[in-house]
């Protein structure tokens, strides 16, 4: 049993590194500032919860798992916000290639919107990214 | 085993830690730059569970639990600050 | 300023309408997830769930939650456990594809990778579910979130490996699936009958469309 559950914790620890290798793969591979995003948040994600568990299993302490529960859950929540905001001022920075995109529907958003002056939600974002055009033109 | 294991381990994130320094080094906006240095705080997290694994200890677990913090306060920061530069 | 008394889609509107600055107070029965969160962390942080090491983080979270406020957050009111277990299961499959996903295409497109920015517009009307999806869908394969409409729910996405117009209406219907997870999971009543009456009698058995 113990020959078998170390066998387990090998190949979780392995795995949770190779996740980590495939973040830095994809950093290097990908094109664009917003497909490297998807490199940087997903991998790590699950590559924590591999090294986690692994981890956990091979002290064989039952006190441990809340504290791992909390660095993953907090792991969980703030990979997309960092992300989101990477995002977001990446495309308003104009960071994005163009080329790279198959369609753009944000774009279309907000050209359309500037002129319509309906919408109150969206209007301070309209105004951001319009004097973002005027000062790159 | 799970020396072994480490030693695979610990081989794999040294060239991820070096893949996204070539990162920080190539650019090409600070966006990048910040996004590689976040996956490298998560790369020494991962080390030290690493070595938390061979060593048997719990020492580092909660700088693991900051480091998730740290990475993510700084990352929300610099990209504010990027658009904010943009937009004054 | 009195707490309104609003539905969660006015409360929304209002939100965004009001620029007074004037910040709305959580009222205890809002924010008890909250403290059970803070106590956890706690309890996670000592490695020590006695009692009388609870009460004390009870104490400090209660104090923190008073000093540092945060606006309310409209819980829906409806939770089924069975549908959040079976959301959580599929969630970390899905995590393990998405990291094989993103492994594959960093190796085999590299830099020949195309994608697009999509606008989802999301059936709910709350804030809590619309953010929900946005965390979810970050984490599986795919897409993660460039920017959000709040005033009509709508998410603009960035997708990966999108060569096709065909492929953009297969990604809007992975989100919408998402979006009647979640709903089926936490959604308000109304919502999850509206779910129920859109996608037909065998609906929690229906698989995505690929």
């Amino acid at each position: 049993m113990d020959f078998f559950l170390e066998i387990v914790v090998a190949v979780l620890l392995v795995a949770g590194s190779l996740m980590s290798l495939i973040a830095g793969i994809g950093l290097i591979t990908f094109p664009d500032l917003l497909s490297r995003m998807h490199a940087a948040t997903k991998p790590q994600v699950l590559g924590f919860l591999l090294l986690f568990a692994g981890l956990a299993i091979h002290l064989r302490s039952w006190i441990l798992v809340p504290v791992l529960v909390l660095a993953w859950g907090l792991q969980l929540l703030t990979a997309p916000v960092s992300a989101h905001m990477i995002g977001r001022a990446g495309y308003r920075t104009k960071h994005v290639a163009k080329e790279t995109l198959h369609v753009d529907e944000l774009k279309r958003v907000i050209s359309t919107h500037s002129e319509a002056t309906g919408n109150t939600g969206a209007v301070t974002r309209i105004e951001g990214t319009k004097a973002d055009e005027t000062e790159n033109s | 085993m799970i020396e072994t294991a480490v030693w695979i381990g610990g081989v794999m994130l040294a060239l991820a830690s070096i893949a996204c320094l070539w990162r920080v080094f190539k650019g090409p906006s600070i966006l990048d730059r910040v996004l590689a240095l976040d996956v490298i705080l998560l790369i020494i997290s991962s080390a030290l569970c690493l070595d938390m694994a061979i060593n048997r200890h719990t020492d580092y677990l909660l700088f693991v639990v900051v480091a998730c913090t740290l990475g993510f306060i700084g990352s929300v920061t610099v990209s504010r600050f990027v658009s904010d530069q943009r937009n004054a | 300023m009195q707490p309104k008394d609003l539905t969660p889609r006015d409360q929304r509107i209002d939100d965004a309408l009001d620029t007074s600055g004037v910040r709305h107070r959580a009222t205890f029965k809002q924010e008890w997830p909250l403290l059970l969160l803070l106590i956890f962390v706690w309890g996670a942080l000592w490695q020590d769930f006695s009692i009388g090491n609870l009460l004390f983080g009870a104490i400090l979270s209660i104090i923190i939650v008073n000093l540092f406020p945060l606006p309310p957050v409209v819980l829906p009111g409806r939770i089924n456990l069975w549908y959040c277990l079976k959301l959580f299961i599929w969630f970390i499959g899905q995590v393990f594809a998405a990291s094989v996903h993103v492994a594959w295409i960093a190796v085999v497109r590299g830099k020949k990778a195309r994608s697009a920015l999509i606008a989802v517009p999301l059936r709910t009307e709350s804030d809590l579910i619309v953010m929900t999806v946005g965390h979810v869908l970050t984490l599986i394969p795919g897409s993660f979130v460039v920017d959000v409409d709040r005033s009509s729910s709508t998410l603009y996405l960035h997708y990966l490996d999108v060569n096709s117009d065909a492929e953009v209406e297969k990604a809007r219907a992975n989100i919408r699936d998402i979006e009647r997870r979640l709903i089926m999971a936490i959604g308000s009543p109304d919502e999850y009958e509206a779910i129920k009456a859109e996608e037909g009698p065998d609906f929690s058995t229906r698989r995505p469309s690929k």
